[in-house]
């Protein structure tokens, strides 16, 4: 265990481990009733239809990145919002890197405070670099 | 085949690839692109984009169990996590680049590894371990809780685990997996590790790099709404089923049973990549 964690760190190594724990049960939790919830109304919608996969057509634009699936033009149907659940699924574990640098800050671990921004930064890199 | 129909069978594969991976430790996603592929004759590009998903999911609530339980060690796994997230992104980016029979090939391949590292049971605990200066800078040594108390150890070869960290992303990242057996090889074999702990601080860096593959799979419209939905919510429901009844399984059988079916599927995809079927 840590010893920098003195006297006057706000948050043990335990404690930092049980708010991680939480964080990524209802993150997990609450993206896929999204997706579920999206899912339901896509069945209900094209449940008959036939669908293509067999060959890549890749997906609409606006459904490609989260700005577009969180603020898309096209108005707010049932693909959108499967997208927009699994665009939550994707930022839990980018919410548990970030929380880890507020933990490593409060805790004052600086080399750790380093390599968390760092993996952070890889993180948002690939979600906004285009 | 309509679209009920589809997801339905995709929900149905799910679940069952799901509860293989959490009976045998090894995750259901390595085995999902290759269903969906082989049986269902689904693009690969979509089908890793959708297993990517399900390895987040599956990652992210496991995780979420064993950082309470105290077994994973979350500044080993954040350290290397600088190499998987980094690798998952080249990994990410060459996928679009190279072809797919090279992706199948590599697919196979990693498949038979799995199945391979699959029916291995866990390396010993060793004793007498010499102790990595890095590691001894970076805090890594750690401990974790036994029915004797709590047990501590110390992590060797910290360089090398993370240059093999690098490629597990990598290879993440290339074919859309969680590459979990990888994971547990550097931590395992290279750092000296005990099991419990490299298996549960793998797990734990799953979902983040897979994240860092996601951004780019999903620039590159490989993940479909709604053919990712059965897959994620099947192999997450597999995976909850398979964590519920894991106490009384025949642990051993399944593996075996596992490692047979992912080598099937290994040859099938090298050979359907290699007739130009992919």
């Amino acid at each position: 265990m840590s010893t920098h964690v003195g006297r006057r760190a706000p948050l043990t190594d335990k404690q930092v481990d049980e708010i991680i724990g939480v964080l990524l049960r209802y993150g997990v939790l609450s993206a896929a009733s999204v997706v579920a919830a999206g899912g339901i109304w896509y069945l209900i919608q094209y449940g008959t239809s036939a669908p293509g996969y067999q060959v890549f057509r890749s997906e609409p634009e606006y459904l490609r990145h989260v700005k577009g699936i969180v603020t898309g033009v096209p108005g707010f149907h049932c693909r959108r919002m499967i997208q927009l659940g699994l665009t939550l699924l994707i930022a839990t574990p980018v919410a548990r890197v970030a929380f880890s640098v507020v933990a490593f800050i409060l805790q004052r671990d600086r080399a750790y405070v380093v390599i968390t921004l760092i993996v952070l930064s890889v993180l948002l890199f690939s979600l906004t670099g285009r | 085949m309509n679209v009920l129909e589809l997801t339905g069978l995709l929900a149905v594969v799910a679940v069952a690839a799901g509860l293989l991976g959490a009976l045998t430790g090894l995750g259901g996603g390595v085995v999902i692109t290759p269903a969906m592929v082989l049986l269902l004759g689904i693009d690969l590009h979509y089908a890793m984009g959708a297993a990517l998903m399900s390895v987040i999911a599956t990652s992210s609530g496991a995780a979420a169990a064993y950082v309470r339980e105290g077994f994973s060690n979350i500044r080993i796994g954040m350290f290397l996590e600088i190499a998987t997230t980094i690798g998952a992104v080249c990994g990410a980016t060459l996928a679009a680049i190279v072809s797919p029979a090279f992706l199948g090939v590599v697919f196979g391949v990693v498949l038979l590894h799995s199945a391979w590292v699959s029916t291995r049971g866990h390396p010993a605990a060793r004793a007498g371990q010499t102790a990595d200066r890095l590691a001894e800078k970076l805090r890594m040594n750690g401990s974790f809780p036994t029915p004797e108390g709590q047990r501590s150890y110390q992590v060797s070869h910290v360089k090398t685990g993370f240059g093999l960290m690098f490629v597990a992303g990598a290879v993440s990242g290339l074919l859309g997996i969680g590459s979990g057996a990888l994971k547990v090889v550097a931590m395992d074999r290279a750092m000296r590790i005990p099991f419990k702990v490299s298996t549960t601080t793998s797990n734990f860096m799953i979902g983040v790099t897979a994240a860092a593959s996601a951004g780019i799979y999903l620039g590159r419209g490989y993940i479909d709404p709604g053919l990712t939905m059965p897959v994620v919510l099947g192999v997450l429901g597999g995976s909850i089923l398979g964590a519920r009844i894991l106490p009384g399984a025949p642990t051993k059988t399944l593996r075996l049973i596992f490692a047979v079916v992912v080598a099937v599927l290994a040859i099938e995809m090298i050979y359907s990549a290699l007739t130009g079927k992919l």
